[in-house]
């Protein structure tokens, strides 16, 4: 019989190999920068085409998003529908999503039709006319789902609380409104799409099962774009971060539960404290074993879910926690985060429980370390945050080897409640 | 193509392996067969409720999660109409982690009185997260019983109102339990970093020795043929006009399933698609407009929801739907449309069999179907539909008989 109370001896993660596999790089005839990946296990190509468009760079509120969502509606040659038709006959996707830095186009195809698919990703980029009326059915159809999101009460706290952060006028503050989109031109998009692709900077990320004539293909089409090779200049955002702290807020009075947003200012990834932090959040509410967890979920049965993060903003982060509690505990669901940071202050964390983060930390790090998506994705990060290819084995070397005391320091000098942004939307 | 292996244990646990030494990484993935449809319809919402007490601990093992994180591993679990499935993913040097796990709660639970109480809550805070604190959040909680008479489709896996979870048992748990969570009821996938007889040896060694169980044959009231159009007008403080249509469509193993997904892609599936370009772009009558099915094993249904333009009316809206559904009927569709549906259905396919967790997935799914080998033949089952069966199939389903209407109203606008 065997002995089922007896675990099975394992293997600390710590003690794996950890390696990133390295980029592939070259450059365009006009000086793009391209950075690849290849892998030849599926027959499947990730084509990420990242410009300096986020609304870091936009004049008007909404000008990047829009830019960036209408670039695939209209050609000189063709029309929304035809430009989806072309693409969507291949089986491929061509999505669209702008931040605050950065806008990016992505192209998700079958390896085998690569080559069909570049030059009308090119057309797109190079040629697009923002049609009148397709501005129309956007600023039309966005409002209405702008109606809808107002109404739950998730939506509305991410908005909030970014806003007490760093203010409504910064890039990663400000929110968008139905007179926003009321005010959007054709002539806006038209400017800020000249200023930022077709005169813009771009990086090309590639992964998956590449042809064997990508680099030439790639050059022969986008090599001729007239993109700059210098980043846009980016004006300065001071933060403008609300005065007080408390906030609560109620959109539905017979609402049965309430969005909890808690947040602090965290430096970003270039401070030495961020990787450390990364540690000491996943202790505190970073995966299902995380102590937020085990007190407010699984102990309490306040919430489906907490989490806490540290935003992914290239400029300056916020330290963040996260739940959707029942209506009546949500103030007890905020004392019980309080608690948890005040234990993470006052008592260094127990060895093996440090242990499990660490290899929990780790474990899922290897797992990313095998596709080729989750490969470039590391990859993008580091590059759009200006970080050294040595940030990979740092990050490593601080998971395997931070300890208790230091962790302990962290939450002294980050997890201070008096520090913390709170918000309760019903 | 996706090699497997396939063996069985005496005590009837089917066991499939995965091979594939490029990853460092080993998925264990264990499906029950038994899902919402399974539940007694004054318990409803049991099988999902029961999913979240599977990590309350089991008979010689306090915790679930706490090992497996130790072990460097990461795992989650989902419950449908049709089934509950649990997977883990770790590296490939701590498998016997994930067998000594899986096996104890397979085994027996702990059964705790605590883990009972608590999950109650939180299983309600999610009914309310998805199902009441959102917008349209009940939409579907009523279409289901509008479109089903008989057949426990009829509510959702999260179950039909929050009072069933509220008022769950332990002795229910504890039947439920011992009624379906038997080896003999139960697929066990294994891929990854490790090898057939790697698999082979840990299986018999912590799955050997569990005992099978009389699993109850499924008695399920097939849903009988729906005779006239059924309608539902709900009146909520949205701020849009919602309208929800739904037709009946053939199960999962029958040639008419593949005919329907092609239809949804003809119809919803992006920026080129029917629906889309002519309701939302061309005639401006929605704001957006999705057609979908969920994929259910016995017969489902096919939807299509849109949000309407403020000042449309739901008879317009209704009328310029079926106005694109007859054209499907009336006009065949030409070889290039069909072939963009089926290069989709190629695509998709390749995406999710990229990560080693959906290959574990689906291994055990189309095992659960009655064979894991079914998941190779999937590409050809799409490339075998002709530009008639669409025309046939669009003839058959979007029959107004066979429909069901909920209209969504505004109290703000009305």
């Amino acid at each position: 019989m065997i002995n089922r109370k007896l675990a099975p001896p394992i293997q600390d993660a710590v003690n794996f190999k950890y390696d990133l596999k390295p980029l592939h790089s070259f450059r365009l005839d006009n000086g793009i920068d391209v950075h690849c990946i290849h892998s030849d296990a599926q027959e499947v190509v990730a084509l990420d085409i990242v410009f300096y468009a986020g609304n870091w760079y936009e004049e008007k509120n909404l000008q990047a998003a829009a830019t960036n969502f209408l670039i695939k509606n209209g050609t000189s040659q063709k029309s929304a529908y035809v430009i989806n038709e072309d693409i969507e006959f291949y089986g491929a996707y061509l999505n669209r999503a702008c931040y605050s830095e950065t806008a990016t186009i992505t192209l998700h195809c079958l390896s085998k039709y690569l080559n069909d698919l570049l030059p009308i990703v090119h057309e797109v980029i190079a040629d697009a006319i923002y049609p009148e009326e397709e501005l129309e059915i956007y600023k039309r159809n966005q409002r209405q789902r702008l109606k809808v999101n107002l109404q739950k009460c998730d939506f509305v706290g991410n908005r909030r609380i970014d806003e007490y952060l760093y203010g409504a006028e910064h890039p990663y503050g400000k929110s968008s409104s139905f007179e926003d989109y009321e005010q959007l031109s054709r002539e806006d998009l038209l400017a800020f799409y000249r200023n930022y692709y077709l005169n813009g900077h771009c990086i090309i990320f590639a992964a998956g099962k590449l042809p064997a004539d990508f680099e030439f293909n790639l050059n022969k089409v986008f090599g001729q774009l007239s993109v700059s090779t210098q980043r846009p200049l980016q004006k300065e955002f001071p933060l403008n971060a609300a005065e007080q702290k408390k906030h609560r807020i109620i959109i539905d009075d017979n609402g049965v539960q309430g969005a909890v947003r808690l947040a602090t200012h965290f430096p970003n990834r270039h401070h030495p404290d961020f990787v450390p932090a990364q540690v000491l959040n996943t202790l505190f509410g970073g995966f299902f074993g995380s102590r937020l967890m085990a007190n407010i979920r699984e102990e309490k049965g306040y919430t489906y879910g907490i989490h806490s993060f540290i935003q992914n903003h290239i400029h300056q982060c916020g330290w963040m926690i996260s739940t959707e509690a029942g209506r009546d505990v949500c103030e007890a669901t905020i004392q019980e985060v309080y608690k948890e940071m005040e234990l993470l202050r006052n008592t260094a964390v127990a060895k093996e429980e440090l242990q499990l983060v660490k290899n929990f930390m780790l474990g899922s790090i290897l797992g990313d370390l095998d596709g080729p998506f989750q490969i470039i994705g590391r990859w993008k990060n580091y590059i759009l945050n200006d970080l050294k290819e040595d940030y990979f084995h740092k990050t490593i070397h601080t998971i395997k080897n931070i300890g208790p005391d230091e962790l302990q320091q962290l939450a002294q000098r980050y997890l201070r409640p008096e520090d913390f942004y709170e918000l309760i939307v019903v | 193509m996706i090699e497997f292996n396939r063996f069985e244990l005496d005590n009837g646990l089917k066991v499939i392996v995965h091979e594939d030494a490029s990853t460092p990484m080993v998925v264990v993935n264990v499906m029950y067969n038994v899902g919402a449809k399974d539940e007694d319809p004054e318990k409803t919402g049991f099988a999902h409720l029961f999913e979240h007490l599977m990590f309350g601990g089991s008979i010689n093992i306090e915790s679930y999660d706490e090992p497996l994180q130790m072990a460097g591993g990461e795992n989650n679990a989902y419950t449908t109409n049709d089934l509950t499935n649990y997977y883990c993913q770790l590296p490939a040097e701590n498998i016997e982690t994930a067998f000594w796990l899986e096996s104890d709660r397979m085994l027996s639970l702990a059964f705790s009185k605590k883990s009972l109480e608590v999950q109650r809550k939180v299983v309600c805070e999610e009914f309310k997260e998805h199902y009441i604190n959102k917008p349209y959040g009940d939409i579907w909680l009523k279409m289901r019983s509008l479109a089903y008479s008989r057949h426990p489709y009829r509510w959702m896996t999260i179950g039909k109102e929050l009072s069933h979870i509220e008022n769950a048992k332990l002795s229910d748990v504890k039947s439920f339990f011992y009624k379906y969570y038997r080896p003999n009821n139960a697929i066990l996938v294994v891929a990854g970093n490790t090898t057939t007889a790697q698999v082979k040896h840990l299986a018999e060694k912590w799955f050997g020795d569990i005992a099978p169980g009389e699993i109850p044959l499924r008695n399920i009231e097939a849903e009988p043929e729906q005779k006239e159009k059924r309608q539902l007008q709900i009146e909520a403080g949205v701020p849009l006009d919602a309208i929800l249509k739904a037709w009946h469509m053939p199960n999962r193993m029958h040639k008419g399933y593949y005919v329907c997904d092609l239809i949804t892609d003809i119809l919803g599936g992006g920026g080129s698609s029917r629906l889309y370009q002519k309701l939302v772009k061309e005639k401006k009558l929605f704001s957006s407009i999705d057609c979908y099915h969920f994929g259910t094993i016995d017969p489902g249904l096919l939807a299509i929801d849109g949000k309407l333009i403020r000042g449309v009316s739901f008879t317009e809206a209704e009328a310029e739907i079926d106005a694109v559904l007859n054209e499907l009927i009336e006009t065949k569709i030409t070889e290039a449309e069909l072939q963009k549906v089926k290069n989709r259905s190629e695509s998709t396919i390749a995406f999710e069999d990229m990560s080693i967790i959906n290959r574990a997935n689906s291994l055990a799914y189309y095992e659960l179907l009655g064979d894991a080998g079914l998941m190779n033949g999937e590409l050809k089952r799409y490339e075998e539909v002709t530009v008639e069966e669409i025309q046939r199939y669009a003839a058959d389903v979007f029959r107004e008989t066979n429909s069901n209407l909920i209209q969504y109203c505004s109290k703000n606008q009305l």
